[in-house]
């Protein structure tokens, strides 16, 4: 009880993580009920005078071809929580899978799954993905989620594996498996909830890291085919021209927002790893 | 020591066979039939002959009558032979040819990039980590910085001294009106347009490995050898030295690492200032769906980061006598 | 000339506020004296051992002096004691396994701290090379790195470097606690043989191990919940000691020469008191089967016996009826 309090207070005094979640909850909510503000699709072509600057017509300019930014803006953050959650949620998952199995069993499998594992970590991640999506004709965003699951996992299997091979020795481990239990219950009910502060941690990262992998997937074209994304309004902005006809509310709004999002994402880790590490709070 | 390297060579041996597996498997194994799409739409070789040269490649190196395990090995043949095939974009050049041509700018922008981003991020976020006052300032900042993806700081930097102060140039690699020549005015002008770039990727590594370093030597000054030294009285100019020694390290590992996510970091940056690469190669490939080039990227990618490592872990020999003793088998 | 200290008062800084962990400490150490300090866990050893030399955040200087061979050290000064640390006052720290740089070869590194102090190491290399051969290493040990030696080894070296500029008095913390039972014994002695030779006048032996005490040390302190208990040459704390604590202490172990181990004792119904907020008066008096009205005051740390101190109402009253 007195352990429960404790961290509520650390959560609630914590600046770096109130000031994180503050930001992402301004975007989340944005992204949610940002498209009802607009009456414009985002790819239509909403002005017929092409780029016009922000006026209260168009809260964020429009385009080259006089779509409306800040439509295409509240979509794009809405793919990229979707990302973020996907993406970043699949990276956690099979990296937990494969860190607990190699971390729990050790040995044989252990070499394996590790060998695999620095075998993903060295391969440049875009490069597996960019040649999957280039052969793809048309990719959805949840096919862009999939893919970035399943390449950004090394990291997080690393680390849970390393967590878990320090768990696995503890008393209570040992005395889980002398009561017979089985070993995927042991690492569901007695190593799971002990790492639970570290799994949210490793989440945080994956989710950030999602949404800068999707960045850069659609920024040089190979994002989701049939919907607006952050990244992909920073390609239509280089590519026509925003940059020598100084048109800066078309490609500062999507880096913004993503900078600040995963800024946000990094400001909350850094919070939440002083709550949970007690060693790290500044006396 | 001489296992560690063994270990390091077979993981990287393996990671290049699996990579060039992938590269051989998803073409074929993708749904619908790549090579007729392809050729539907080589747009750029519309004529004939260039068609017919196009299919007996293909037919070649696909070799569909044949059994999968021999495609496999051709393919493997022909990529020892340097043959990545043609390049529909830029037709009739070889892959290997148009590569050839982008990596010399690659090397040139990267690796100052990459090295003196590394280098002088890490003696900052130790400097950093001296005075509390300094920390407070720069780790925000560097968070900021590390959460930026590098083609919008790269637009930024394009877009306030390129168009708005006017005094760098935004695209290519030297300006139009030059030929390369081994002159005064195109090294300055090569220079000139090398910088913006070079920036982006410099800035935003410097902020990733400055909180990198300020993080580990924080840990580094508490660890016991660091308070040793503190109760025999040594001046903290000692205590610093040793703890950056022993913080560098997980930093070279943490640089291998990072490889992939720099050089991808670097390609769209070299997209947004046009600048010759291979990522500006690889844009112009996607979008006139130059699948061979577009393979061919991904094998050099693959190929210079493993050399990359490689080169890494030697250093890594060099600066932990630990792994050179022999006493750990692995570290990375 | 020894070691002095008088009335040293250290608290621990903590979130919650001052935890009061040495208070009101004085004692004497004769030249060339070995004193053990023991207790339970939590009952000031550290900050004892510790205040002597490495006063750091969040330990706080209360107040008090310390003096050795007749000179105030100021131990309050953290930058200010680099110039007596490891020449007047050094220490052998608990984590003797891991106190040397990992990627330093041990010479090198010795090296290197001995020139930050202003001391020549080729000049040195003589005298370090015969105490190597003292304690039984290898003069190779000094072209090794730290992973390379045995944690036997390991101690033994931390044990030359601690004491290689002969400092007056050597603080070993927990030496004892990472080696098996017969490394033990030898590390013990060669302590003592530092001091036959001269390397070092006092040495404190800070330890939960009472055995090791008996076989060295010249005399113990006992202390309880962040005060000094009592204070006496080995033999009379084994045999004769005053303090109903010690009494408990010592009686709770199954007969000398047995360790006891770091944890609260059995044979003692009770807690040690928290140091965040103690209780005025003896702090040992809530467990005391002896306590009365008087302990409700802080007992004074008198000398009832020669060179034998205790801080006990009820011993302090046999003394004051005696003379």
């Amino acid at each position: 009880m007195k352990k429960r309090s404790e961290v509520l207070y650390f959560t609630l005094r914590n600046k770096k993580l109130l000031i994180g979640s503050g930001i992402i909850l301004i975007f989340l909510i944005l992204a949610l009920i940002g498209p009802s503000f607009t009456q414009y699709k985002p790819l239509d072509y909403a002005s017929p005078r092409g780029a016009e600057p922000p006026s209260a017509k168009f809260w964020m300019g429009t385009t080259f071809f006089g779509q409306d930014v800040f439509s295409q803006f509240v979509n794009g953050l809405r793919a990229t929580f979707v990302v973020g959650l996907l993406g970043g949620g699949l990276g956690t998952l099979v990296g937990m899978l494969i860190g607990f199995t190699a971390g729990y069993r050790g040995g044989i499998v252990d070499e394996i799954l590790n060998a695999f594992t620095n075998i993903v970590l060295v391969i440049p991640t875009l490069a597996v993905l960019l040649i999957i999506a280039a052969y793809l004709q048309v990719r959805s965003l949840m096919m862009e989620c999939l893919f970035i699951g399943l390449t950004a996992w090394p990291w997080a299997a690393r680390a849970i594996r390393a967590q878990t091979f320090s768990l696995r020795t503890r008393d209570f481990v040992d005395l889980a498996k002398l009561s017979g239990m089985k070993p995927l219950r042991i690492i569901r009910d007695e190593i799971a909830p002990n790492m639970m502060s570290y799994l949210v941690l490793v989440f945080i990262l994956q989710f950030g890291g999602a949404i800068l992998t999707a960045a850069t997937l659609d920024f040089i074209g190979l994002g989701p085919t049939n919907t607006i994304s952050l990244g992909l309004m920073m390609q239509y902005a280089v590519l026509w021209g925003a940059l020598p006809f100084g048109m800066w509310w078309w490609f500062v709004p999507p880096g913004l927002a993503i900078t600040a999002i995963v800024g946000a994402l990094y400001s909350m880790n850094v919070g939440l790893d002083e709550i949970f590490n007690p060693k790290l709070r500044e006396i | 020591m001489r296992r560690y390297l063994i270990r390091k060579i077979v993981i990287y041996a393996l990671t290049f066979f699996l990579a060039v597996t992938v590269d051989w498997l998803i073409p074929r194994f993708m749904p619908g039939d790549p090579i007729r799409n392809m050729l539907t739409r080589v747009s750029v070789a519309s004529n004939a002959t260039a068609i017919q040269m196009m299919y007996d490649y293909y037919a070649r190196l696909f070799g569909l009558d044949l059994p999968l395990w021999q495609q496999y090995l051709n393919f493997w043949k022909a990529l020892f032979q340097g043959d990545l095939g043609i390049s529909t974009y830029l037709f009739p050049t070889p892959v290997v040819d148009v590569l050839k041509r982008a990596v010399p700018y690659d090397v040139f922008l990267l690796v100052p990039a990459i090295l003196l981003g590394w280098y002088t991020g890490n003696k900052f976020g130790a400097f950093a980590a001296r005075s509390k006052r300094l920390d407070n300032f720069v780790l925000p900042l560097s968070y900021i910085l590390t959460a930026t993806p590098y083609m919008w700081l790269g637009i930024l930097l394009a877009w306030f001294f390129g168009i708005v102060l006017g005094i760098f140039p935004i695209a290519g690699a030297y300006s139009f009106s030059l030929r390369p020549t081994l002159s005064l005015t195109f090294a300055l002008d090569l220079l000139h347009h090398w910088f913006l770039p070079f920036a982006s990727i410099f800035i935003i590594e410097f902020g990733g490995w400055a909180i990198g370093m300020r993080n580990m030597i924080i840990y580094e000054l508490e660890a016991e050898y660091s308070r040793y030294l503190n109760a025999l009285g040594s001046p903290k100019s000692l205590v610093r030295k040793y703890a950056f020694n022993n913080a560098i390290l997980p930093q070279i590992t943490g640089l291998a690492l990072k490889l992939g996510v720099i050089v991808a970091g670097a390609l769209v940056t070299e997209v947004v200032f046009s600048y010759p690469g291979i990522g500006y190669l690889l844009l112009a490939a996607i979008q006139n769906q130059d699948y061979f080039l577009i393979q061919g990227c991904f094998l050099f990618i693959i190929l210079g980061v493993l050399i990359a490592n490689f080169v890494i872990d030697l250093v890594y020999l060099v600066v932990d006598p630990r792994t050179r003793r022999g006493m750990v088998g692995e570290s990375a | 000339m020894g070691l002095k200290v008088e009335n040293l008062t250290v608290y621990y800084q903590t979130l919650r506020g001052d935890v009061r962990a040495l208070e009101h400490a004085s004692f004497q150490l004769a030249d060339g004296e070995i004193m053990g300090l023991a207790g339970e866990s939590g009952c000031g050893k550290p900050p004892l051992g510790h205040s002597l030399i490495v006063l750091f955040p969040p330990m706080k200087y209360i107040a008090g002096r310390v003096e050795v061979d007749g000179e105030e050290i100021p131990i309050w000064d953290a930058e200010g004691m680099n110039t007596y640390r490891f020449r007047k006052i050094s220490l052998i720290p608990q984590y003797a396994m891991n106190a040397m740089n990992p990627i330093r070869k041990i010479g090198k590194m010795i090296g290197e701290l001995l020139e930050a102090r202003g001391v020549d190491y080729k000049d040195m290399l003589p005298e370090l090379k015969r105490r190597l051969d003292l304690v039984s290493l290898p003069h190779e040990v000094l072209n090794m790195y730290p992973i390379e030696l045995s944690g036997g080894m390991k101690q033994r070296m931390v044990m030359v470097i601690s004491s290689l500029l002969n400092p007056s008095l050597l603080i070993a913390d927990e030496i004892t606690s990472a080696l098996d039972v017969a490394t033990q014994k030898a590390v013990a002695e060669m302590l003592v043989e530092f001091r036959e030779r001269q390397f070092i006048n006092n040495l404190i032996v800070i330890t939960h191990d009472i055995s090791i005490l008996y076989q060295i040390a010249d005399s113990i302190l006992i202390m309880y919940a962040g005060v000094l208990a009592e204070k006496a040459p080995t033999k009379s704390i084994i045999e004769s000691p005053r303090h109903p604590y010690t009494r408990l202490l010592i009686s709770s172990l199954p007969e000398v020469g047995v360790r006891f181990a770091e944890k609260r004792l059995m044979g003692i119904p009770g807690n040690p008191p928290l140091l965040l907020n103690p209780p005025a008066g003896c702090r040992f008096r809530e467990r005391c089967p002896l306590a009365y009205e008087r302990c409700l005051e802080e007992p004074p740390f008198i000398e009832v016996d020669k060179d034998h101190f205790v801080a006990c109402w009820k011993e302090y009253e046999n003394h004051a009826q005696a003379r």
